[in-house]
């Protein structure tokens, strides 16, 4: 089933030297899955994210022909719809936790904040849900957790507590930007272990973006590989090793390797041919 | 005789009751051309270690010793003749306000160059920029340009131990490559020693040829690159470590 | 016209050839885009014409702004040659209003020198050595703060005596702190970043640090906060005049002159609203300025 349509979607940027194109014609589908955007900064893969919920700041522009969640087309939307279909119906986790919480409130204040936005309960029956809700993310004593202040968790906590806040109204879609780059391996590994049970046993579809190809290929079901505003490539991401496009072939080659140690790494080659082709459709 | 050696360093930041011990009894030594590797989580003290050889984190006690020198307090001009740093980050590591020009200029003045054109030129050449980069701006250069002229700074004193300190973590993985290629080339060129901090063992396995792993501010073990590519790690964290970085 | 063009794309390169050329680019895009701010660029206008005005002050106007004609007093606005009327004394206003617009930059521009150097050396001094030298200092600085600022200007041009140049010294003295405390800040974030560190590791010493590292990036919003405050350094300064402590008649200083039309302001309102609405055009225009000049020179947005 399809959650989200995505078809003919640009992000511009008007400056003085021009129009700058970020996000050139970008389609695709994404059902009850987990779908993957890689690319190196500036490819236009967070900006793909943000204009799937149309937070595009002015002066840029974002047009399409059609963002529609399940058959509702997004693209018609007033600020104020939006505002209902963000959080609620697509929730988005950030790359770090410390900027997307409130340092002056406990995080237990603002999980119950965010729950009661949603569901018009009490107080009680809210902090209820919130311990719940912190249990589900792997946190032990989450009573003692709710107490304190953002500042007072490490970075694993934090994204944790984020995705809680972000799973609270049960959103459909789940867009996560980033959400390990700022851990350490070994607390990445459990945030997407976290992440990728929540969305199984709730049949939520992910956008995972990220610049990590062997974290991509690991973690997602299908990947789109966006360089330079357009989707160059799209695969299974168990094939993601065997992919075609000279760009992506580029990438996995430039990454040293344990097991296969080289006097020198591959450079890659840019070919100006690669960002002034038609993006390939991520549609199924 | 080793290049540069540290022993039983203790670096703390602080004083009293807000005492926070960073690096506790680190010893390592490096052989001259040798690259060591120091590995670690986010916190482990790594950077620290650096810093701390650096003269940048001023309380830590202990013994320094580079090329048989014991070093104390504050450090020589001659010091920063021998060993130079690169940061991690290259948008936080250039002056915003100086073109890449004034940044190797002054550079080369404060270490006594009188030849300051002809070394501008060479050193822009000797990390891959060329001359059209002289005279920009640190905002009209990409992240991988930023780290090439911090590099052409930290060479810009002709040192014989570089300390790297995440050099590319930072950077896209196209980039990282380049830097990576760089910075193997010039340590043959320039028969340099490194100390490389980085978080991602992989790039550590690249470049080194020794490691060693840190958490909480200690050294759990010092192994050679072969171990490392061969997962025999002895310590269970470093151990942890090698399997969530595969 | 080509050449015009040839120009522009040589203002514009992204690879300039010489430091000269450099120099010269980075000015260049920062006017442009100073000039695409509509509101900042009507102010940078306003200022202009005040200085044309002051420099072209005998040639502009129309009568002597000392010469008293007492039958004369207090016509109103555009009455036989005097287009703004005259004062209590039978002066005509314009003149006087254009001839005051000397006194206004002699200040503004004598503050805009003394305080923010002041607050500049002793902020990045205090900053980047930290320390004693950074409590005394503070600590200096935090007394001057404590008073009111009029009042303590109000206490220097008593003791000092009245007139112009001792009002100047006391706005200045009463200006200086937020400028050093500003200065001091933002040395704090600056030495810790890696380009000092990565500097201080050529062995560079303070002195080299603090004038070619540190200044550069405090003096733009120094300048940025200059000019907003210079709207209050104007009113400061007729303030004192409106007090009778800064400028002394006869001089046609503006606060000077809304003090003396304050007597007649029921019966003509004009002798005192003129000088007030000049003050108020030349503090709207700098603080305009302002507004522009740190959208240009905030290093922290320089860079989007």
């Amino acid at each position: 089933m399809t959650l989200l349509d995505v078809e003919n979607l640009w992000v511009k940027f008007p400056s003085r030297h021009g129009v700058f194109d970020a996000v050139r014609g970008v389609s695709f589908t994404l059902g009850k899955e987990r779908l993957g955007i890689v690319g190196e900064s500036g490819s236009g893969k967070s900006l793909t994210g943000r204009a799937i919920l149309k937070l595009i700041r002015p002066p840029g522009i974002m047009t399409a022909d059609r963002i529609s969640l399940e058959g509702d087309d997004l693209m018609p939307k007033s600020e104020r719809d939006m505002q209902a279909v963000r959080g609620q119906r697509i929730s988005m986790v950030m790359q770090d936790p410390k900027f997307s919480l409130n340092p002056v409130m406990t995080i237990g204040e603002q999980i119950m904040e965010a729950y009661q936005l949603h569901n018009a309960v009490g107080k009680k029956a809210a902090f209820a849900k919130a311990v719940e809700m912190l249990e589900a993310v792997s946190i032990r004593d989450a009573p003692r957790v709710m107490r304190a202040y953002p500042h007072e968790m490490s970075g694993g906590m934090g994204q944790r507590i984020m995705i809680a806040m972000m799973l609270i109204p049960n959103p459909q879609i789940l867009i996560a930007d980033e959400p390990t780059s700022a851990l350490d391996v070994s607390v990445q590994r459990q945030v997407l272990d976290i992440m990728d049970n929540l969305v199984k046993e709730r049949g939520m579809g992910l956008i995972f973006i990220s610049h990590d190809l062997n974290l991509v290929a690991d973690f997602c079901d299908r990947v789109l590989i966006m360089y330079a505003g357009r989707i160059v490539e799209v695969c299974d991401a168990d094939k993601l090793r065997e992919a075609k496009h000279p760009y992506t072939q580029g990438l996995l080659n430039s990454l040293p390797r344990l097991d296969e140690p080289c006097a020198r790494l591959q450079v890659l080659k840019r070919d100006p041919a690669w960002s002034e082709a038609p993006s390939v459709s991520g549609r199924i | 005789m080793s290049m540069i050696s540290v022993e039983n360093l203790d670096v703390w930041f602080g004083r009293g009751r807000d005492r926070v011990d960073a690096v506790k009894g680190a010893s390592f030594a490096v052989k001259r051309g040798e690259s060591f590797g120091l590995v670690g989580e986010s916190g482990s003290g790594k950077s620290t270690i650096l810093r701390a050889i650096m003269g940048l984190a001023p309380d830590w006690s202990g013994q320094i010793t580079v090329d048989g020198k014991a070093i104390s307090g504050r450090r020589e001009k001659g010091f920063y003749k021998q060993v130079q740093m690169v940061f991690q980050d290259p948008y936080a590591s250039l002056h915003p306000r100086h073109s890449v020009d004034q940044v190797l200029g002054e550079t080369l003045l404060l270490h006594g160059f009188t030849d300051i054109d002809d070394r501008v030129v060479k050193l822009l050449d000797d990390v891959g920029l060329g001359g059209k980069f002289r005279f920009r701006y640190p905002h009209q250069l990409s992240g991988g340009q930023r780290q090439r002229v911090a590099i052409a700074r930290a060479l810009a004193a002709e040192p014989e131990i570089l300390l790297l300190d995440e050099p590319t973590s930072a950077l896209d993985v196209s980039v990282q490559a380049e830097i990576l290629n760089l910075l193997a080339d010039l340590r043959v060129e320039h028969g340099l020693t490194y100390v490389m901090v980085s978080h991602d063992l992989s790039v550590v396995g690249h470049m080194c040829d020794q490691l060693a792993v840190m958490k909480d501010g200690e050294i759990v073990e010092i192994m050679a690159v072969d171990a490392l590519r061969a997962m025999k790690a002895v310590h269970p964290y470093s151990q942890h470590l090698l399997e969530a970085s595969v | 016209m080509s050449e015009t063009q040839n120009l522009r794309a040589w203002l514009l390169t992204d690879t300039p050839t010489s430091r000269r050329h450099a120099k010269y680019a980075a000015a260049y895009q920062g006017w442009l885009s100073f000039r695409s701010n509509t509101m900042a660029m009507i102010g940078l206008w306003i200022l202009i014409f005040l200085v044309f005005v002051a420099v072209a002050a005998p040639l502009l106007a129309p009568h002597d702004p000392f010469e008293q004609t007492l039958s004369n007093r207090l016509q109103g606005l555009n009455s036989d040659g005097h287009i703004l009327g005259t004062d209590s004394l039978g002066r005509d206003i314009l003149s006087r209003l254009i001839y005051g617009s000397r006194i206004t930059l002699f200040i503004v521009g004598l503050v805009a020198l003394i305080a923010p150097i002041t607050g500049l050396l002793v902020g990045t001094v205090a900053g980047y050595v930290g320390g004693w030298t950074d409590t005394v200092l503070m600590r200096i600085t935090d007394i001057f703060l404590a008073f009111p600022r009029l009042v303590l200007a109000l206490a220097f041009v008593a003791a000092l005596g009245a007139g112009i140049e001792n009002a100047v010294l006391a706005i200045s003295l009463t200006a200086w702190p937020p400028y050093a405390r500003m200065a001091r800040a933002e040395t704090l974030t600056i030495r810790s970043s890696d380009y000092i560190s990565a500097i201080q590791l050529q062995g560079a010493g303070p002195m080299r640090i603090i004038t070619k590292h540190i200044w550069p990036l405090c003096i733009s919003s120094l300048i940025v906060r200059v000019t907003l405050d210079m709207a209050g350094i104007i009113l400061a300064a007729a303030g004192l005049g409106f007090l009778g402590l800064g400028a002394q008649p006869p001089s046609p200083e503006w606060g000077a002159m809304i003090s003396e039309g304050r007597r007649f302001i029921l019966d003509s309102w004009w002798v005192a609203t003129v000088p007030g609405l000049a003050i108020f055009t030349v503090s709207l225009a700098f603080n305009l300025l302002g507004d522009g000049l740190r959208d240009v020179l905030d290093p922290k947005d320089a860079e989007k």
